[in-house]
């Protein structure tokens, strides 16, 4: 299986393919390609957590492929493409929620590990990465900063679009984000995914304020 | 100055609860119980008393020490061995990091099974102590001081450090999280935990020369190899089996990116 996508992101990249690990033998594709194999050896399923996880989709390989340099144009905008068109709005025609139950879903940072369960409530842990209100000081910097978001971009129909969009597939508008696919991967409900954009949008929420 | 860092750190550790009152009052706590553990010392010397005492004492079914153990400095060299660490070894054919290569001499050496020498890998409390954490103290407390000069010069050795590198940029999971989302950028944080640059000497010096280290908020030693599973935990990857292959390549990528700093563990952390 996950050869198929390896020799597909070859296809994709050829320079990059046929070029040598500085360190070791082989070319870099040969290398990459036994990585994977070595590493899903290595691992064993636990809770939630299955083997499973270490399969790549077709996003996941040519971002680790180019991690180290930034894929390339045409690269990028095949990752952009394939990554909007995973985007489904919500079936309402709404795109924002109830901010207060939004901030739940930012501050909550389980959900998927194997420490957690099925029933583990699921978060986004937006502020991991992002600076959102003024109040919260325990915030990280991985992403740029979210305080007065809306305020800033304004609070148009085109926004809450955009918002929407971003936190469901960030690789839509930026290949190789290091921000998860909230929607597309399945982590968020459409609910929550509403009650993050909220946050993000409805002017009275705190990250407006 | 010193205690100033110390504060930060701790208010950085207590940081991931929610609300910034709560995460005061923790960090309080967390500043009590440092303190308490740093009154008698570094509880980690605990751990290296008790892996001394393993190392030395006859074991398993052959009734004989680990001291004629080889870490790669020659049989009973525990010296400034951890800092050469992971290396290949021709006995086994195989690049070995610390723990697979005290298996590996539990095996040989002292007649255990495979089960026996790799059950409890990480200790859980009082009654589920782990010898592996115990000897893992005493030998990279042997290593302190020691400038880290991990060889890449034999074929395997750079195999094991190219596959490393590339673990390291391997993107997957429900959250597309690989290590470097975490840790390939200056000064960056999640929360307010601040997040080393493994891709640059500095960081992976600084990261890798401070494990094992006393984690006063668990009360347990934990070693690299635990750092590397509980970061697995975090990008959402199932679990990394105890010196499996992936284990050894990705501690061969970040001990040899460490070369050139004085080895400083075990230390204390929040
Ligand atoms: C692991 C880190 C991480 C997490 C968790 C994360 N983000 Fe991000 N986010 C980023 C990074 C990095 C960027 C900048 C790169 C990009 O645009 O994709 C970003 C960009 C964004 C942007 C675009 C900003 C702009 O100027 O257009 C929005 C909106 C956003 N994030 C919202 C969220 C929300 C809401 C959550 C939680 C549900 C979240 N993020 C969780 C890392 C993260
Ligand atoms: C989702 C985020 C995330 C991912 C992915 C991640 N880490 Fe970490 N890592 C952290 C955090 C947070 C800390 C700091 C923990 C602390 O201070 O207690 C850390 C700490 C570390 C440290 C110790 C640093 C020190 O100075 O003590 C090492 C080494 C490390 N990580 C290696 C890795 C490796 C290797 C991977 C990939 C297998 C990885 N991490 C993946 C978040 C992450």
């Amino acid at each position: 299986m996950h050869k198929t996508l390896f020799a597909a992101a070859c296809a994709a990249a050829l320079a990059g393919c046929a070029g040598t690990s500085p360190s070791g033998g082989g070319s870099d594709a040969a290398v990459r390609a036994k990585a994977v194999d070595v590493m899903k050896a290595s691992f064993k399923e636990r809770g939630i957590a299955k083997l499973d996880r270490l399969i790549q989709d077709e996003t996941q390989a040519l971002c680790s492929q180019y991690a180290t340099t930034a894929p390339p144009k045409d690269v990028a905008a095949r990752i952009e493409k394939a990554n909007m068109a995973l985007i489904k709005p919500p079936a309402d025609g709404q795109y924002l929620g109830d901010w207060k139950r939004g901030e739940q879903v930012a501050q909550r940072g389980t959900g998927f590990q194997y420490s957690d369960t099925e029933k583990t409530p699921v978060g986004g842990n937006c502020y991991a990465c992002h600076q959102l209100s003024k109040q919260e000081i325990s915030y990280g910097t991985i992403g740029p900063s979210l305080y007065n978001f809306g305020k800033l971009r304004g609070f148009t129909p085109e926004m809450q679009k955009y918002a929407w969009g971003k936190v469901y597939n960030a690789h839509a508008y930026a290949a190789c984000s290091n921000m998860p696919r909230f929607g597309a991967q399945g982590i968020l409900s459409e609910q929550q995914l509403k009650d993050v954009v909220a946050l993000l949008m409805d002017p009275k929420s705190p990250v407006n304020q | 100055m010193r205690t100033r860092a110390l504060y930060a750190g701790l208010l950085a550790a207590a940081g991931i609860v929610a609300a910034p009152q709560a995460a005061a009052q923790d960090a309080v706590k967390e500043i009590e119980k440092y303190r308490e553990a740093l009154q008698d010392g570094n509880p980690a010397e605990l751990w290296e008393a008790r892996g001394e005492d393993l190392w030395k004492r006859p074991a398993g079914p052959r009734k004989v020490s680990l001291e004629k153990c080889d870490l790669g400095l020659g049989p009973g060299v525990v010296k400034g061995a951890y800092a050469q660490l992971p290396r290949y070894f021709a006995d086994a054919d195989r690049v070995m990091d610390l723990e697979t290569r005290l298996v590996h001499c539990r095996m040989t050496l002292q007649g255990l099974t495979r089960e026996e020498a790799t059950k409890q890998p990480f200790g859980a409390g009082t009654d589920r102590k782990s010898d592996n954490d115990a000897l893992v103290a005493y030998v990279t407390a042997e290593s302190k001081g020691v400038k880290m000069n991990v060889p890449l010069a034999h074929p395997k050795e750079k195999e094991m450090y190219a596959l490393g590198e590339k673990m390291f940029y391997f993107r997957g999971g429900p959250y597309d999280f690989s290590c470097a989302t975490c840790h390939a950028a200056d000064n960056t944080r999640i929360r307010l935990q601040d997040l080393p640059n493994l891709t640059k000497p500095a960081g992976a010096q600084l990261a890798y020369t401070g494990w094992p280290a006393y984690r006063v908020s668990q009360g347990e030693l934990r070693t690299f190899q635990w750092r590397l599973n509980d970061c697995f935990r975090q990008q959402r990857f199932p679990e990394l089996a105890f010196t499996s292959d992936a284990s050894i390549a990705l501690t061969s990528f970040l001990a040899r990116n460490a070369n050139g700093a004085e080895f400083k563990a075990p230390t204390i952390k929040r």
